[in-house]
Formats: structure tokens, sequence, C-alpha cells
């Protein structure tokens, strides 16, 4: 067993020191284009949140219950050998892409509101590498299924912080003189590296 | 039977025309689907500490994206537009699962080195991207050659990206050491910042400012 500490060090750790966006890089594709103002980068955010809190432990199962070698043994003991975790590229993303449909045709059902706010950013989540991003790493780090699920919010919720974050001061850079070649996407990137370089900061800190 | 020649002036046209090295030579430059597109930025930051691993990440998408823009456009009459993503999300992933195979098949340490990055070419923007706005439309041969031209346009911003932080970061060049020793003993340091990930954010950044300064009508009007 482990203890709930683990946990919040887990879910800490996912949201500052091993930020999707600050570490990895992952995601980066929506998250220049959809930060040019905060409310929909928000709207993004809480999709992604959303999404990854879902898959993340979904895909534990899928990998640990299905995958693995000799996951299968539950099944029958004849399975026992079986070895399937090169398919497992393709089976996350399948869940993936099945879940971000299911989430749109749950939302727009029981809530059109948020689904007039999120409408259109729920199927670009299903190619938005933080969401694979989020699952191939609880692959490559061997996680307990709580660990997992909480890896999958706290990633999330990273991703969520620094998409608004960047859309709040990319409004307002709007308004500096940035040299002509630099602006849009060039003085996004050079933010981006001092934000991660402030977010390295909480490398410091031990948990 | 010389009313079909004459119906086929096409035929006549050499296999790599004008059009066709346009393709080809557009993403590397005024097209570049990194640079201009905005697409692939995630792995283009994350691998490019040292040249060799980008090397083969280059490799990597570069086949991963011709050979689903082939295949794909091969396929595009009979995919059913609503059902098309996941379409396409299949054959790119069963392309990346051969290419992630083959690197721990006979480059074990790269393919440790790239980790999780092999399987996000899924993900990758840019092959979603040209799939999405080339392969869907066009006919497989210049569909390939689409994918082949944004492959090598990805790989030299890549290529240029990990050249300067392996130089600046740890003084090598493809693993070989080229700043002398000398240097180091007159005081020379290298540079931490190219190692960590903020330094590929601002290497993109002035990759960009520099090739927008060279092009003034790439420039952002915002």
């Amino acid at each position: 067993m482990f203890l709930a500490t683990d946990l919040v060090s887990v879910f800490v750790r996912s949201i500052f020191i091993d930020n999707m966006i600050f570490a990895y890089f992952l995601g980066m594709c929506s998250y220049l284009a959809v930060s040019k103002n905060v409310k929909t980068a928000l709207g993004l955010g809480v999709a992604v949140v959303f999404v990854l809190t879902i898959t993340v432990p979904l895909n534990w199962l899928l990998l640990n219950k299905v995958l693995k070698d000799g996951a299968l043994a539950w099944l029958s003991p004849s399975l026992a050998k079986v070895d399937l975790s090169f398919l497992a590229f393709i089976m996350f993303i399948a869940t993936i892409a099945s879940m971000t449909q299911l989430v749109e045709m749950l939302v727009e059902k029981l809530s059109p509101e948020l689904y007039g706010a999120l409408g259109i950013f729920l199927p670009l989540i299903a190619v938005n590498c933080s969401i694979l991003g989020g699952s191939l790493f609880m692959q490559e780090r061997d996680y307990e299924f709580a660990e997992a699920t909480v890896f999958g919010l706290g990633s999330g919720v990273g991703w969520l912080i620094a998409i608004v974050a960047i859309a709040a001061i990319r409004m307002r850079i709007r308004y500096s003189n940035v040299p002509a070649p630099l602006r849009g996407l060039g003085i996004t990137f050079i933010i981006t590296g001092l934000m991660g370089i402030a977010f390295m900061s909480f490398l410091g800190i031990t948990l | 039977m010389s009313d079909v020649l004459v119906q086929s002036p096409a035929e006549k046209k050499p296999l790599i025309g004008k059009k066709e090295r346009k393709l080809i030579t557009d993403p590397l430059s005024d097209n570049n689907p990194v640079t201009i597109q905005v697409l692939g930025i995630c792995s283009a930051l994350a691998v490019t500490t040292q040249m060799k691993p980008t090397m083969v990440m280059a490799l990597s998408v570069t086949a991963v994206i011709a050979l689903s823009n082939l295949v794909i456009s091969l396929m595009r009459n009979a995919i059913p537009s609503r059902i098309r993503i996941i379409v396409q999300l299949t054959v790119v992933s069963v392309l990346v699962i051969l290419v992630d195979q083959i690197l721990k098949a006979y480059m074990y340490d790269i393919s440790k080195q790239l980790s999780v990055f092999v399987g996000l070419i899924i993900t990758n923007c840019i092959v979603m991207g040209r799939l999405e706005a080339y392969a869907m439309g066009n006919k497989p041969f210049p569909s390939l050659l689409d994918g082949l031209g944004n492959g090598f346009g990805y790989g030299a911003v890549i290529l240029t990206v990990a050249f300067v932080r392996e130089l600046l970061g740890s003084g090598k060049v493809f693993g070989f050491k080229v700043v002398p020793d000398v240097l180091y003993q007159a005081g020379y340091v290298n540079n931490g910042l190219m190692m960590i990930p903020a330094g590929a954010l601002f290497v993109v950044a002035c990759y960009i400012w520099v090739q927008r300064s060279l092009a003034k009508h790439l420039e952002e009007k915002e």
C-alpha cells in the first residue's frame, strides 16, 4: 500500500516540476494556437483536465489488464504468456479518440451550456500531444492505479495553468512594441522559455 | 489508339516536374511546418539536446509523414468523412508502431533516449495536418512528395536547433568534441541554459526571428 502523501507528491510533481508544457513541451500546438485570449484558453484547459483524468486511468487498466506481458492471465492460464505491449500506442490512441467522442456527446446531452463553451475544443483534444503523452508517461513510470489517476489530473491542471498564464500575458503584450519579426510566434516562445525557467525553481522542492 | 496518346499529355511529363519540386522545396523555407505553420512543436523542442537522436527523430517523422500521406491518399475516396480522424489515427499509429519496433530492435539506446517521443509522433500535428490538408484531396504520388517535403522541413529545423544546442551546451557535434580543450583551460564554459528545456524555446525563437527578418512577408500582423 502507498500513503496519501505519495499521491500528494505525484500530484504536485505533475503540476509544477514535470509540467507538461514547461518540462516536456507536450500539447504545444494547441497551447500556441488557442492562447490568444484567456476565456477560450480556460475552456480548452478545463477540457484537457477532464479528458486526461479519464483517459490515463482507463489506459492504465488497459495496459495492466490486457496488454502487458502476462497481463491476460486473469482470463485463462493459457494466455499467461501473451505479450501485447507492442499494441500500446494504437490502443491508447483508440481509447483517447473514443473517449473524446464520448465526452463530447455526454457534455452535449447533459449540459448544452458547457458544450457551447467547450464544443469546438473537444475534437481537437484527441490529437493534443499532452493527452497521449500522459498515458505514455504513465506506462514509462510504472504508476499504480491511484497514482495514475492523480497523475492524469495533475498533468491536466499543470497544462491548464500554463495555457491560462500565457494567454493572459499575450493579451497584455499586444500593447508592447515587439520587433516585427518576433511578433506573434517568436515572442510567445521566448515568454514560454522564461516561464519554463521560473518553473524550474520548483525543482529545488523535495517531496 | 492514337486518340488515347493524344488525350494523355500527362504521361509525357517528367516524374519530378516543377510542381513536384515545389512540393518538396516549399516546406523547407516559405511554408515550413514548424516555424510558419506552427505544427509539431512538441517533439521539435524535446528531443533536440543532441544531434544523433534528433537525426533519428527527423528520419522517423519523415518516414511516418510520407508513408501515411501515401496510404491515406490511396484510401481517400473510401473514407467516410465523419470518421476520417479515427481512420487517420489508426493508419498513423500502425506506422509509428512499426518505427518504434524497428528502433527498439536496431537502435535500442536511442530509442530509450527518445522515450515517449517516438509514440508521440502519432499526435504530431504535422502528420495530421498534412493528412487533412493535402492527402485527403490529392493523388498518391504528389502526397508522398508533400510528405517527404514536410518531413525534410521539420528535419531541417530540428537539426539546426539540435546543432546549436549541442555545440553551445556540451561543445560537441554528433557526439564528437569540437570545442578544443585549450578553450576550456582558458575559462570557456559550456552554456547550461542550452541543456534545459527553456533553451530550446529560445533557440527556436531566434530561428524564427532570423527567418522572418530575412523574409519580411512572413511577419505576423497582430
